[in-house]
């Protein structure tokens, strides 16, 4: 039975923590380092830092915050936003990351996520998907800056691309769940999980332990990623795992 | 010199700065270092390691660092290396094509399979973090000795590959670990020469505590 990964996910806007509802409508949160130092001392099994603003000047301060959380945290990062070349990638990996996540220049340039996974390992290359449900429910489409802009899209057809590109993990974000506390959507997690190799991260929707559990056993996510859950410490990680493991899911013993 | 100094070797290959800041956590002195003297002069060296097999081992010669370490390993000096770091210490790599390895610790590396015991589907890379077993054939119930001594079986370390090696003899694997049934090797060790297939730098307090004892050695 598969291993399942409980990760923070730490959205930016330099120098701050952000969150937002539906990825809009930013509250600063505070310095994303406390904020990844305390849920290290939680046992969190991974780390993710998105850029939301994700300029030049941005993501040069993202790097300080990543280089810096490598003092305190001895977990896996992974960076995203702003990831357009190889050279990107390179200056992530050397500020600490782990892997990179790549969204508005891997749709552009699918070729980027072979380079990436080339070069540093297909486990460095995670492609973050932003979907959203297509109006009458049939399926959903790829978004990209933080869901404003279209793709054109299927994100099933676009996640079995970029699996077959080579990436690692897939970061599949409900741009329709993010922020609303309503849980996961299981169905993309589930449709998408059936359908690619790697490993699939849920993210957006988390509000009870039981959305995170249901992402798993009936959305066969590898691994969940919860954001303002955590931040407005409405639980902790340990509470997750308990939850998990009371559901008879697989995690590390921390 | 430095007390615990520890030389990191930088073939342009691994997350140097997360493997620098845990030897500093855990007491040591890191040095980042593409200087083959200083490898071959190190008091404790660690080869660090990320990618594919192929390409590690052309970076480690192109860089010059072939010598130097098989000049340190005759030291007796703690040599660790880290991931594909670990893997190079074998004789070969099937890994998009077959590749030659350093040839320290006798055995191979090879694809995870992709399917579990049951014949299911099994997701590569393996990422994310498994237990450490005793090798079945070791007789002792714990580690007594080396970069694991004082660490439980059970204890989790953070993985991510698609390969494992496969030492020849028994006697030189020092941890196992399960993936979708499928036994990994976790850790490797000969005489001098430690190698662990996962991260210690990534793999919180259990992973510190590792490298302290890489320190202490």
């Amino acid at each position: 039975m598969r291993r399942v990964r409980i990760i923070a996910r730490l959205d930016i806007k330099a120098p701050n923590l952000i969150k937002g509802v539906q990825l809009e409508g930013l509250r600063k949160l505070g310095d994303p380092n406390e904020f990844a130092r305390r849920y290290y001392e939680q046992g969190v099994d991974e780390i993710i830092y998105m850029d939301i603003v994700a300029s030049l000047y941005q993501r040069n301060s993202l790097l300080d915050i990543v280089s810096g959380a490598c003092r305190d945290v001895y977990v896996p990062l992974t960076v995203g936003g702003g990831i357009r070349s190889l050279e990107d990638a390179r200056a992530a990996l050397r500020a600490g990351a782990d892997k990179v996540a790549m969204n508005t220049a891997a749709v552009a340039n699918p070729s980027l996520i072979t380079d990436v996974a080339r070069r540093f390992g297909s486990q460095c290359a995670v492609v973050s998907i932003e979907a959203k449900r297509r109006p009458g429910g049939s399926g959903w489409e790829a978004f990209t800056d933080n869901g404003r802009e279209h793709t054109g899209l299927d994100v099933l057809e676009w996640a079995r691309e970029a699996a077959r590109r080579g990436c690692g993990e897939i970061l599949l974000t409900s741009v329709d769940s993010e922020g609303g506390r309503k849980g996961f959507d299981v169905e993309l997690t589930r449709a998408v999980a059936d359908i690619v190799d790697v490993p699939v991260i849920a993210s957006g929707g988390m509000g009870t332990i039981a959305h995170a559990v249901n992402a798993v056993q009936e959305g066969k996510a590898d691994a969940v990623a919860i954001a303002d859950y955590f931040h407005y410490a409405r639980g902790t990680v340990s509470d997750v795992r308990n939850g998990f493991r009371d559901a008879g899911i697989d995690v590390r013993s921390a | 010199m430095t007390a615990r100094s520890v030389i990191i070797a930088d073939y342009g290959i691994g997350n140097l700065l997360s493997v620098a800041r845990a030897i500093e956590k855990a007491g040591g002195t890191p040095e980042i270092s593409r200087d083959p003297e200083k490898l071959a002069g190190a008091e404790r060296l660690i080869l660090p390691g990320v990618g594919a097999f192929g390409d590690c081992m052309r970076s480690f010669l192109e860089c010059g660092f072939e010598e130097p370490v098989r000049h340190f390993v005759t030291t007796g000096r703690p040599l660790l290396g880290l991931c594909v770091g670990m893997q190079i210490f074998f004789d070969r790599s099937e890994e998009f094509g077959e590749h030659r390895g350093l040839g320290l610790i006798p055995g191979e590396v090879r694809a995870i399979p992709k399917s579990d015991g049951d014949g299911l589907l099994l997701k590569t890379p393996h990422i994310g973090w498994s237990d450490l077993q005793m090798p079945a054939a070791s007789n002792i119930p714990t580690w007594d000795e080396g970069v694991l001594r004082g660490l439980e079986p059970g204890t989790a370390m953070y993985f991510v590959h698609s390969y494992t090696a496969w030492p020849a003899s028994s006697a030189h694997r020092y941890a196992d670990a399960q993936y979708g049934g499928n036994l990994i090797c976790a850790a490797t060790r000969k005489d001098n020469i430690t190698g662990t297939q996962f991260h210690p730098e990534k793999s919180g307090p259990a992973g510190l505590a590792l490298m302290k004892n890489f320190v202490d050695l």
